[in-house]
């Protein structure tokens, strides 16, 4: 059970990580300033297990990984959206950070409801209702079910 | 039945016939990677266990984001690069000539056919010259690194068809920008766009990388101008039957088709705070302007210079506003040095910049702050991309930029 963080549509790399902390060495030192023009307060109030909830076209823009990596990094479980922006839905699966695409769930849900995800089922729970998801590419469920890239390289 | 021209060139990677879904492992023949990642890519490839780069000759480091360093930390990236490159003998690499997106194609590198990768989004500009080029992670790139290849799928294509002559003051930026408006930022998401018509086969190469480059802001995994002969001058190689051959059929499968008359496209702007967020320039006019932005690998390249100095010349821009202008590589800076047209801009007052990304990534050369307004010929207006979050960005031609610095509010050309 985790607690959902919602957002519109469109939300591009600048705003999950803004390019001026790109030069930092580490997505943990990069992982406060998540989502900081959007809400401030996320990177402080997001714990181990939560969700992030979007409309279209999340992750848009440039093809920053460290995007990916500093929801994941926060213990973002998994990112669900109506649509996902191609090089971010790559990146995150690439790192082992879920992505899911479900057209109904997010205008149904609201800022700090909570939501519990079947990942293997594709299936979430969230207000007493199921929504299904829709399922990845085999290739990519392949990289996602080894923990990402590096793993599936190194099998 | 006839295929697409991103159907062809993955298809002639992978020696067989693709359509659009399937997914084919293709053999890499360009990689770049931009300063911003290099040390995460550097640190990926490590992880993986590689100790050698697949072919150190296809690799193409380029320091341009961070180039001159603004932070204290930004060397570390350049170090880290050239570390790299003597480790592993990687003798590409471009430390101060101009941004990576220009210099792929315009220090012959990509050519008509290939397919290249790179570690940014704007990578798609190559789409400029018919090579099939998207932007990946650094994770992905540092894989690739390691063993050639990457796999994707082959994707849709939605043809652009533009016939007619576009007006005066009307550029290709206009023609991409009312394109996405249309698409909007996701419409063309996995798809290939591929842009064609008399309109296209007029235009200079330069002008068509400004269209490549945009693609991925209605979120194309690519932007392709099938190759002519001014491609062909353009990358210095023959126009072989091979090239010829390049372009979708005509019996080919479109998942959309979107046709255009010349004559109908007017100067716009894309307003705050997303990129297909279109209005026409005369809509907007009269709004004041803090600073004007030319440059970038959307519009920094020689052409769009004299555009700028066409307008302004024997003139100055407004006393209040700041007029900042980027060449997109050394190359183009010393073109338009040798005929003058620096001269122009500077007698305008104009700041002119060494080659680099740093204003269009909100990193340095110009940085705005709450209330102010700039606008910028770049490719992206998001929120807080070139300063604070309460910045209004308004995208436009050169022409329209040009324009507006010497009124001081928004201006059409």
């Amino acid at each position: 059970m985790g607690k959902i963080f919602k957002f519109y549509k469109d939300v591009d790399t600048d705003q999950i990580i803004a390019s001026q902390y790109l030069l930092y060495p580490t997505i943990e030192e990069m992982k406060g300033h998540t989502f900081e023009s959007l809400n401030a307060d996320f990177a402080g109030e997001v714990k181990e297990g939560d969700f992030v909830v979007a409309d279209e076209n999340f992750g848009c823009g440039s093809s920053r990984e460290q995007a990916p990596s500093v929801l994941k990094a926060l213990g973002v479980k998994a990112v669900i959206a109506k649509s996902f922006a191609r090089i971010f839905y790559r990146n995150s699966i690439n790192i082992g950070l879920p992505v899911i695409v479900c057209k109904t769930l997010p205008d149904e849900v609201e800022e700090g409801d909570d939501m519990e995800l079947n990942l293997k089922e594709g299936v979430i729970t969230c207000n007493g209702k199921e929504y299904e998801c829709t399922k990845l590419p085999d290739k990519m469920q392949e990289i996602l079910d080894m923990g990402g890239l590096i793993a599936s390289l190194n099998k | 039945m006839g295929q697409t021209l991103v159907e062809k060139i993955i298809g002639n990677n992978v020696n067989k016939t693709v359509k659009p879904g399937d997914i084919v492992t293709v053999d890499v023949d360009w990689c770049m990677v931009d300063d911003i990642m290099v040390p995460f890519a550097v640190s990926k490839f490590e992880e993986m266990g590689f100790d050698k780069v697949f072919d150190p000759d296809k690799l193409v480091l380029i320091y341009d984001h961070f180039l001159p360093a603004t932070q204290v930390d930004d060397s570390r990236h350049f170090r880290v690069g050239d570390e790299f490159a003597k480790k592993y003998g990687v003798k590409n690499v471009h430390r101060t000539e101009g941004i990576c997106h220009q210099l792929m194609t315009e220090a012959g590198y990509v050519k008509p056919g290939q397919i290249a990768f790179g570690t940014d989004s704007h990578t798609v500009t190559y789409g400029c010259v018919g090579a099939f080029a998207t932007g990946i992670g650094y994770t992905e790139m540092a894989g690739i690194l390691g063993t050639g290849q990457l796999w994707l799928k082959v994707p849709e294509t939605i043809k652009v068809v533009i016939n007619g002559k576009l007006p005066g003051n009307v550029s290709s930026k206009d023609v991409i920008l009312r394109i996405i408006g249309d698409l909007t930022s996701s419409g063309a998401t996995y798809a290939s766009l591929e842009f064609s018509g008399d309109t296209i086969d007029d235009m200079s190469i330069a002008s068509r990388m400004t269209m490549s480059n945009m693609a991925v802001e209605a979120g194309a995994k690519c932007g392709l101008f099938a190759p002519d002969e001014k491609t062909c001058q353009y990358c210095n190689i023959e126009y072989t039957d091979d090239i010829k051959n390049l372009r979708s059929d005509e019996d080919a499968e479109f998942a959309r088709v979107m046709t255009y008359r010349a004559e109908n496209f007017v100067p716009v702007l894309a307003c705050p705070s997303l990129v297909d967020n279109i209005h026409p320039v005369s809509e907007m006019a009269g709004k004041k302007v803090d600073q004007v932005f030319l440059g970038s690998c959307t519009n920094g390249r020689l052409e769009d210079l004299q555009t700028a100095a066409k307008i302004l010349k024997g003139k100055h821009v407004k006393e209040y506003l700041k007029f900042i202008v980027t060449p997109a590589s050394r190359k183009i800076y010393r073109q338009a040095l040798a005929d003058g047209t620096l001269e122009i801009l500077s007698d305008a007052g104009a700041i002119i910049t060494t080659p680099g990304c740093g204003l269009c990534c909100g990193r340095a050369g110009g940085i705005l702050s709450d209330g102010e307004v700039v606008v910028a010929t770049n490719n992206r207006n998001f929120l807080g991309r070139m300063g604070t979050s309460k910045v209004e960005i308004y995208l436009a031609s050169p022409a329209t930029a040009a324009a507006t610095a010497l009124t001081g509010f928004i201006t059409e050309a």
